[in-house]
């Protein structure tokens, strides 16, 4: 893992809100085929961070690189093109489609069909749904969704939604996946069967993840590398082992939820 | 070893799961409707197909004011401004260059779609209520240059007569002849807008709809999509005004107004936003409620003479009072009604 080639560089990423520092010379790379967590107590920037890599937010300074680009300089509607997926913290999935739809709808830049094609739907269009939607059902069947296939996402409890989403993001088939806090507001079963079909969606999709997660057993179970920030900086990078054991972050982190 | 199944199968049972109309009973009350619209001049009075010539044509309107703001999300109180537009091309081609409707009706789509796109253009900048304020523009505009542009062909405030159309020969100038066109092209936008909304044009409009921000960030530009579906609710205003021109023989910059743009929306919401049946439910309901109050009036001023006067007042406060109890106690339309109303169905003899 220690040697395969980075897929993305954060390189000395800045991001102010007025006078908030949000992220502050943050650098990491993630490297092809890993499982990064990111780590850090509550407003440290981690969201932030996640942010900027999918051009939600633009970077204050710095750089950010995907395969030798710069996504800084990319528009938002681009980024999915180049492989990059991701789940929001609070969900933002389209609610008024089925799961079959919003899964349908990420395939969107895998599909051609123009405004003309779709109007007359038969032919071109028709043949491209149909192709699409055996992609579509075999992610249904991996994340176990099919009792809620045509179910109105708006209609579905915290949990399915959450998973819905992680459906979503791996329609469009992406090189990086970042996900925000995928298990928040679970319960533990829910939460051992995300874990599930994250580390199945790793390994048998091959897709790299970047991942905000609060439950520390989970994060040293699951990531091969730990970032940590903490008020904006990155104050620690390495091994579940070693951020388990390092002092900054016991006292930043790790401390501070055990006293 | 896994089962060897045809490869044609799997298409075909999702083609068939994602097919519209799927059950023989549905093929069938499909084809009586049909039936009975199509025969409906040999048995209707002349009101009742008046009657059924403007629903059909409001339900072409609602369709695509229900691509914008049904499934795309983008209010829009322009609607009658761009049917405005169709008709004046239709006619003006028509009396100009001598076109065929088969040529004038296209080119009144075409170009009230372009306007449309105009219009649209604020989206880029402007959400919700101040979009609304900038399509209602569009409700000024047009109408004003309609009466001060172009003096000797539009002929001011006065407005234009409009030609019969003439189709193979047939002369379109009854109502009973017209309703043969209005039905025939009523079928054909209804299966162009229900091919929209099922493919991956329309899976684009909601996500512009329920969540741009996502949307962008999975590929779709929101924009575009916001400019396309402006486009196809101005070309099917198009569609739509021009078939009423030709259908009322006249028009001027009063034909659709303001007034109209309101009902057009409120029938959308009446029916359903973003469904494929609302237009429908929608646009008769509000024209029955209309023909009900005007139905009313002369009934009213024979008994209670007095209250004449006050019943044509009493139009417009009777139909938003009723859209206002429709608001509150269905507000997601009569398509959900309908729907519910059919789940139930299926679910008998379990139901209640
Ligand atoms: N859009 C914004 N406008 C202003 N300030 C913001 C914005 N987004 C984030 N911030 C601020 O930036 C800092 C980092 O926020 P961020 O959401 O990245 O934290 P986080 O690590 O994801 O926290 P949490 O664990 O609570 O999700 C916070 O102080 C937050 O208030
Ligand atoms: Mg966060």
């Amino acid at each position: 893992m220690g040697n395969s080639p980075v897929l993305l560089t954060v390189d000395q990423v800045s991001l102010n809100f007025g006078r908030v520092q949000a992220l502050s010379h943050v650098s990491c790379d993630v490297r092809e085929g890993e499982i990064l967590a990111i780590i850090g107590p509550n407003g440290a920037g981690k969201t932030s961070l996640l942010n900027c890599i999918s051009n939600f937010y633009k970077p204050t300074k710095g750089r950010i690189l995907f395969e030798g680009r710069d996504l800084t300089k990319t528009k938002p509607s681009q980024i999915a093109g180049l492989g990059i997926a991701r789940t929001f913290q609070n969900i933002a999935l389209y609610t008024g489609l089925s799961t079959l739809d919003n899964l349908m709808a990420a395939r969107h830049i895998h599909m051609k069909s123009g405004m003309l094609a779709c109007l007359a739907y038969w032919g071109f269009a028709h043949r491209e749904d149909l192709r699409h939607r055996e992609v579509v059902e075999e992610i249904i069947d991996f994340l176990e969704m099919e009792a809620i296939r045509k179910t109105v996402v708006g209609a579905l409890p915290h949990g399915l939604r959450k998973r819905v989403e992680l459906g979503r993001a791996l329609a469009l088939e992406p090189k990086l996946l970042l996900l925000d806090e995928p298990m928040t507001g679970m319960n533990q079963e829910e939460k051992e069967d995300m874990a599930r079909f994250i580390l199945d969606a790793h390994e048998l999709r091959g897709v790299t993840l970047v991942l905000i997660e609060h439950d520390m057993g989970l994060v040293m179970d699951i990531a091969d590398r730990v970032i940590v920030l903490d008020f904006g900086r990155k104050i620690a990078e390495g091994t579940p082992e070693e951020i388990r054991t390092n002092p900054e972050v016991i006292n930043a982190y790790l401390g501070q939820e055990h006293i | 070893m896994t089962i060897l199944r045809p490869a044609g199968e799997f298409d075909e049972s999702y083609a068939y799961d994602m097919a519209t109309i799927r059950r023989p009973w549905q093929w069938a009350a499909l084809g009586l409707l049909l039936l009975a619209l199509y025969t409906l001049p040999l048995y209707g009075s002349q009101s009742m197909v008046s009657l059924v010539n403007r629903i059909a044509i409001s339900i072409i309107a609602v369709q695509g004011l229900n691509l914008l703001t049904g499934y795309t999300g983008q209010i829009s109180l322009g609607q009658a401004a761009f049917m405005t537009v169709g008709g004046y091309i239709s006619a003006l081609l028509m009396i100009h260059l001598n076109w065929s409707f088969l040529l004038t009706l296209p080119a009144a789509a075409l170009g009230a779609g372009l306007v449309g796109l105009i219009f649209g253009l604020p989206s880029l900048r402007v959400k919700g209520f101040y979009l609304a304020m900038s399509t209602l523009a569009a409700q000024f505009i047009i109408p004003w240059f309609t009466r001060n542009a172009f003096r000797d062909a539009l002929n001011g405030a006065q407005g234009i007569n409009v030609p019969v159309p003439v189709i193979f020969g047939i002369e379109f100038n009854t109502p009973q002849r017209y309703l043969y066109l209005t039905i025939t092209i009523l079928i054909i936008t209804t299966i162009v807008a229900s091919n929209a909304a099922r493919s991956r044009l329309g899976r684009a409009f909601v996500s512009v709809r329920d969540n741009d921000l996502a949307a962008e960030l999975l590929g779709i530009n929101p924009f575009k999509y916001k400019l396309q579906a402006f486009f196809l609710a101005a070309v099917y205003a198009g569609v739509a005004g021009s078939l009423m021109a030709h259908h009322l023989r006249h028009i001027n910059s009063e034909t659709f107004n303001l007034t109209d743009s309101v009902l057009l929306l409120g029938m959308l919401i009446l029916g359903g936003l973003g469904t494929n049946l609302g237009p429908f439910l929608g646009a008769a309901a509000v024209e029955l409620l209309i023909e009900l109050a005007t139905l009313a009036g002369p009934f009213v001023s024979t008994y209670f003479p007095a209250a004449a006067g006050g019943v044509q007042a009493l139009r417009p406060l009777f139909f938003g009072f009723t859209l206002m109890l429709f608001l509150i106690f269905e507000p997601r339309g009569l398509a959900h009604r309908w729907q519910l109303i059919k789940a139930s169905w299926r679910l008998r003899p379990f139901a209640r």
